[in-house]
């Protein structure tokens, strides 16, 4: 119960002060309509039929963009020195976690919200489909779940920014790749029962990293 | 009381910390003098349960702070250098959110019962972004007061302060100090160091090299005695 | 210490026999195998006995990498994040190594250097997580610190291993497999009783070399600590020109 109390403090400490500057959610929102807009100039004189790039281009936008928000939301702990006010507190380890992964998932959550029917406009295409939504949700989960674990470590380390696509790009392709593919699927009106295997697979992957996530995380932050 | 026994503390191969122990009874207040990279620091972290020491124990009120150090953070208040408030949130939203992690009870009344005592009861909901230098360090010794620690650990609360503001926070420590609690700080401020203290020591190369009652000592001789620590370590 | 250097000397003259030796089983002993369709096939396969061997360089080089990780964690012995880290190079080199190797045989046998199979793909994938390992271990100064970044990093990275293994199982693969059958496979050959034989004496001997060369990388490793701490010590006498705390004998 205390653990909880704990975790949600933490999360709604960050929407609070993310209310009041917008920093991460402008910032992610702003990079991610680019990364759109760039694929859009960029495939329309190539591609036919944009359903086939669109699964990839809005993972590519959400991707990157989380990457922006991960890397901040530790930055804005660690360079005030503030993760020892969290550290100093007689609570689990796993309960600061707990806190920032749930805010990093609602900021990327955020942002997709207003991304996707900006993507229906501009392409006209149908992705607010609730099997595809249901797909990006997962997807955004294993990211949130792995992403804040590796911008805790890549915030302590030298390279900082630049370490964390390194790190986490490779780790998430599982990840990733069931989701771009399960997306595309549906987007080619297949039924959510033939995407089984790859919904299965998303979800084991977020169990996994869940839990490995859960079980590493105090030695990240220990000294 | 504090209990630290052959406190080792090495960064890589560099040894900080070359053996310390100390024992500081229940209500002692105790001041911990030395040159810059004497190991002060590292020795309030360790305390802290911020580091972990290489070698050594270290217990807080009997609790076994080194193995079990969930079991002493409630009893420890901690002031660093850093401010461990958020910018964008305000004075109160700042101690509510510690009242929170520290799961306390009654915590609405005892948040503002703690900015009246550090003067901040007008600013409350204000954030702590358009606050002075001073008003950050007040509401950062609240937020280390809030859970009411028995045993206070404050690195350097005086650095860089205005004297106002200086003399204000020596107020506040008297009365804490008051209270019955036992109280560990550091400075470079060796008169008010040896003004408020009951008993000094002095840090060098990572060993406690003066252990004096502060009643034996004036600023003078204190001075020579620091002096020559500081020359033996050669900084 | 004297005797493990004399078993590390030792090692190192039996690894180079037991290399040329399985030069010759490789190349010599083994007979082609019947049935592939062209003669450039058959002789491209003969790769395979230096292809596998290495991969399983690689996969016991990561798989330590794992091990030794998790125990660093729960021992917090620097000689632990010596192995990780030693074990790690061997799984990265010869990663690179496997993949060569398998863009040189891919070549005759599938008319291409390249191509993006789930096998190849995922086995990419794993040696950049590797090298991702390094620079992370690069960017970090406290030696404490960056041992327990890199084990923890190191266990997410291993999640990839065994997803390497098992893509050809699960997803439509060419890439041919030794044991077990795969309808898609292109290039997969019969085992014949030389080839059986060359096949068994390559793994033992790939084996034998990365024994030998995580010991001697283990041991340059703990020189190197023990290096960094003296210079260390000096650099404080130095700086002190006092009394200093003398360093353990026997480093880490």
């Amino acid at each position: 119960m205390k653990f909880w109390q704990a975790v949600w403090a933490i999360f709604w400490k960050d929407v609070r002060a993310e209310f009041r500057t917008k920093d991460i959610f402008t910032g992610m929102f702003v990079f991610a309509l680019l990364a759109v807009l760039i694929f859009n100039f960029a495939f329309e004189l190539r591609v036919s039929n944009v359903r086939q790039v669109l699964p990839g281009v809005i993972w590519v936008a959400v991707v990157f963009a989380g990457m922006l928000g991960l890397n901040r939301s530790f930055i804005l702990e660690v360079d005030r020195g503030n993760i020892e006010g969290l550290l100093l507190a007689p609570l689990d380890r796993s309960a600061i976690y707990f806190g920032k992964m749930l805010g990093n998932l609602v900021f990327m959550l955020a942002v997709e919200v207003v991304l996707l029917p900006i993507l229906v406009v501009l392409f006209n295409v149908n992705v607010l489909q609730p099997a595809i939504l249901l797909v990006v949700g997962l997807g955004t989960l294993g990211f949130a779940i792995v992403g804040t674990v590796f911008a805790a470590i890549a915030v302590n380390t030298r390279a900082r920014e630049v370490l964390l696509p390194v790190l986490l790009l490779p780790v998430m392709v599982p990840v990733l790749v069931s989701a771009v593919k399960a997306s595309a699927n549906l987007l080619d009106g297949a039924p959510l029962a033939e995407q089984a295997m790859w919904l299965r697979l998303l979800v084991v992957f977020d169990i996994i990293f869940l839990a490995v996530s859960y079980m590493t995380f105090d030695y990240v932050l220990e000294e | 009381m504090i209990e630290v026994r052959g406190l080792i503390k090495r960064f890589g191969y560099t040894v900080v910390l070359g053996g310390v122990s100390l024992t500081v009874p229940t209500g002692q207040t105790v001041v911990l003098l030395g040159p810059n990279g004497a190991g002060k620091t590292t020795l309030l972290r360790i305390l802290a349960t911020l580091l972990r020491p290489t070698m050594g124990e270290v217990y807080i009120h009997g609790e076994d702070a080194v193995r079990r150090p969930e079991r002493v953070r409630h009893l420890l208040g901690y002031v660093s250098h850093q401010a461990l408030v958020y910018p964008d949130l305000t004075a109160m939203e700042n101690l509510h959110f510690y009242a929170r992690l520290y799961g306390l009870p009654e915590a609405s009344r005892r948040v503002q019962e703690m900015l009246e005592v550090v003067g901040l009861a007008r600013r409350a909901h204000d954030l702590v972004r358009t606050f002075s230098r001073g008003m950050v360090q007040r509401l950062t010794i609240a937020r280390a007061l809030l859970h009411n620690p028995p045993v206070l650990l404050l690195d350097e609360p005086d650095t860089g302060l205005d004297p106002q503001a200086a003399a204000m926070l020596v107020k506040l420590l008297r009365e804490v100090a008051q209270a019955g609690r036992t109280v560990l700080f550091t400075t470079h401020n060796l008169t008010r160091g040896v003004d408020f203290a009951d008993r000094v020591l002095i840090l060098a190369g990572g060993r406690i090299v003066v252990d004096r009652p502060a009643t034996s000592l004036d600023v003078a001789q204190l001075s020579r005695l620091y002096a020559r620590a500081a020359a033996q370590e050669g900084a | 210490m004297s005797r493990r250097i004399g078993l590390l000397e030792g090692l190192t003259v039996l690894i180079a026999v037991l290399t040329v030796a399985n030069l010759y089983m490789g190349l010599v002993y083994a007979r082609d195998p019947v049935n592939l369709q062209t003669e450039v096939t058959r002789k491209a396969q003969h790769i395979f006995y230096y292809h596998m061997g290495m991969n399983v360089m690689a996969g016991l080089g990561l798989t330590t990498n794992f091990v030794a990780g998790i125990l660093y964690l729960i021992t917090r012995r620097r000689f632990w994040d010596v192995v990780a880290r030693s074990a790690a190079e061997i799984g990265v080199i010869f990663g690179v190594a496997v993949l060569a190797t398998g863009s040189l045989w891919a070549r005759p046998t599938w008319n291409t250097w390249w191509t993006w199979d789930p096998r190849l793909t995922t086995a990419t994938i794993t040696v950049l997580l590797y090298v991702a390992y390094h620079m992370l271990r690069n960017a970090v100064e406290d030696p404490n610190r960056r041992a327990r970044f890199a084990a923890v990093y190191g266990t997410f990275a291993y999640i990839s291993v065994p997803i390497t293994f098992m893509s050809i199982r699960w997803w439509r693969s060419i890439h041919p497999t030794v044991f077990g059958n795969n309808p898609d496979a292109q290039g997969g050959f019969a085992l014949g009783p030389t080839i059986r034989t060359a096949f068994f004496f390559s793994m033992g001997t790939f084996v034998v070399v990365f024994i030998t060369f995580l010991l001697l990388r283990v041991r340059l490793g703990l020189t190197e600590e023990r290096l960094a701490e003296v210079r260390e010590a000096v650099m404080v006498r130095l700086s002190r020109g006092a009394e200093v705390e003398p360093v353990r004998e026997g480093g880490v």
